[in-house]
């Protein structure tokens, strides 16, 4: 029997869950719609000035997917770190009432950890632009 | 009503399924309308807002007063011709818009308007909301790339940086809301601050409050911190390549993620749907201190004419100093005032994290 009243529990989630995949897909379509609307409304006279990448005038004269600052990476490094901690405070934080004292301290020492690693990258000048 | 019409399907014949799927799509619709609606006439209030704020009049020649001015936008828009430029990736260049939109628009699935009226009864409502505006920056990433563009990638580049610097400090301003809540169900982070003015989390999560508050400027790319589509340094950013309906497509995501992040806002520091004057003797029986839409309503406004009060008054950001502002001032304070929350809440102290106030 417990079984049974477990796949109801998902079922009942799962329904719940049901118009979120709805808005999903009408946001989808709301969107490809529009788009879609504006192309077969719109007059298309395409020529060679008109269809040239924007440049401010200029001939275009290089690529325009060339090479760009490696510190966009390093922001992208550091952020899936962060957010990772974000995701792992989550569950912590809704029960903290119930953890107590003994919650708090063992997540002051990971937030101590964290913030280690945080000065780290602040003194090697991971978090500085010019 | 949503018996009425049930009955009504059944009478029709439609099978059980194809019933609920007709409810949830008309509750959809019942959302997007206002939310379409709100967008348009948020673009009219801020050329209004921003126009008085410089002594101008703004716009005032289509219809009464202006008031027709973002439909004959939305017409102009529809007609104008979507260029996809040369090189351009045509693929993602015209899914890009359609990527930043759905999460947009998806987000309101679990926005509670009021105790119970809220589409998705979702316990991990807040999470959800934060997965699905994480989605955004992929819009712009792609169509940055897709547009062959110097700028359109520098745009995004910048863009997308600043998203998940911001993101961070955002996420950890919403784990001390968590933390003051015991829940991360939207719905029941509003019934934790019932109690009337002082009992709302913008007192004690202070700090997290502003810092929420930057943050979702920042994310949405607005001003003071839109470097990313600075007129005078790379024109318009990522979509300098779009036009007509595309173009329109970005413009109505970001006004409806403003409109998201001031709703958030309201929803999780100033007690969404409660009354100010709830606990007041004075109100005690008036309608004034009964919880109602219209007040989350008027706090999302407050948030909403926030924006532009800040697009009129502050000079753009340097992005050097984006990136400072968003690491080096607002990850170290969250953190701190998460530790402070924590210790509030295992000592008790009230009136926000008293034993008996909070559930969870």
């Amino acid at each position: 029997m417990p079984q049974y009243r477990r796949a109801d529990r998902i079922h009942q989630m799962l329904e719940n869950y049901l118009p979120v995949l709805i808005f999903i897909a009408v946001g989808l379509v709301f969107g490809a719609f529009m788009v879609v609307l504006g192309m077969i409304l719109s007059p298309s006279r395409p020529d060679d000035e008109k269809l040239s990448r924007y440049e401010c005038g200029f001939e275009a004269f290089a690529g325009a997917r060339s090479e760009f600052d490696v510190r966009f990476y390093l922001v992208a490094i550091l952020f899936i770190i962060f957010d990772l901690e974000i995701a792992f405070l989550f569950p912590w934080a809704t029960v903290l009432r119930e953890l107590g004292l003994f919650g708090l301290l063992s997540m002051t020492l990971f937030l101590a950890i964290l913030v280690v690693g945080f000065i780290y990258e602040w003194k090697k000048g991971a978090l500085q632009w010019e | 009503m949503v018996e009425s019409i049930l009955s009504l399907l059944t009478l029709l014949g439609f099978p059980d399924w194809l019933q609920s799927v007709i409810i949830i799509m008309l509750k959809i619709v019942v959302i997007l309308i206002p939310l379409l609606t709100a967008v348009a006439y948020f673009t009219l209030a801020e050329r209004k807002v921003i126009a008085y704020m410089h002594v101008r009049i703004g716009p005032n020649r289509v219809g009464p007063r202006g008031l027709l001015q973002p439909i004959a936008d939305a017409v102009k828009l529809m007609f104008k011709e979507i260029i996809i430029p040369h090189g351009a990736d045509k693929a993602l260049f015209l899914f890009a818009p359609v990527l930043s939109m759905a999460p947009a628009l998806a987000a309101w699935a679990v926005i509670p308007f009021e105790a119970e009226m809220v589409l998705a009864q979702v316990d991990a409502s807040l999470l959800y909301i934060l997965a699905l505006t994480s989605m955004g920056v992929y819009g712009v990433i792609i169509a940055g790339w897709a547009s062959n563009s110097k700028y359109a990638l520098l745009g995004a580049m910048r863009s997308a940086a600043q998203i998940v610097s911001y993101e961070i400090a955002m996420g950890f301003a919403l784990v001390g809301v968590l933390m003051a809540a015991g829940s991360i169900n939207l719905g029941e982070i509003v019934m934790g601050q019932q109690g009337g003015f002082w009992h709302w989390y913008w007192l004690p999560l202070f700090p997290l409050f502003v810092i929420y508050f930057i943050s979702g400027v920042a994310e949405t790319n607005r001003a003071p911190f839109d470097v990313a589509e600075g007129e005078s340094e790379i024109v318009a950013g990522f979509h300098v390549d779009y036009s007509g309906m595309a173009f329109a497509v970005f413009f109505l995501a970001e006004y409806a993620n403003m409109i998201l992040v001031a709703m958030l806002a309201a929803l999780m520091f100033l007690g969404g749907w409660l009354s100010p004057f709830e606990g007041i003797g004075i109100f005690a029986d008036s309608w004034l201190a009964a919880p109602s839409i219209l007040w989350l309503l008027v706090k999302t406004s407050l948030f909403m004419f926030l924006y532009l009060w800040f697009r009129a008054t502050f000079p753009r950001y340097r992005y050097d100093q984006i990136m400072r502002l968003g690491w080096k001032v607002f990850i170290p304070i969250t953190i701190v005032w998460i530790l402070v929350i924590g210790v509030a809440i295992v000592a008790e102290v009230g009136p926000w994290f008293a034993a008996g106030v909070a559930h969870g």
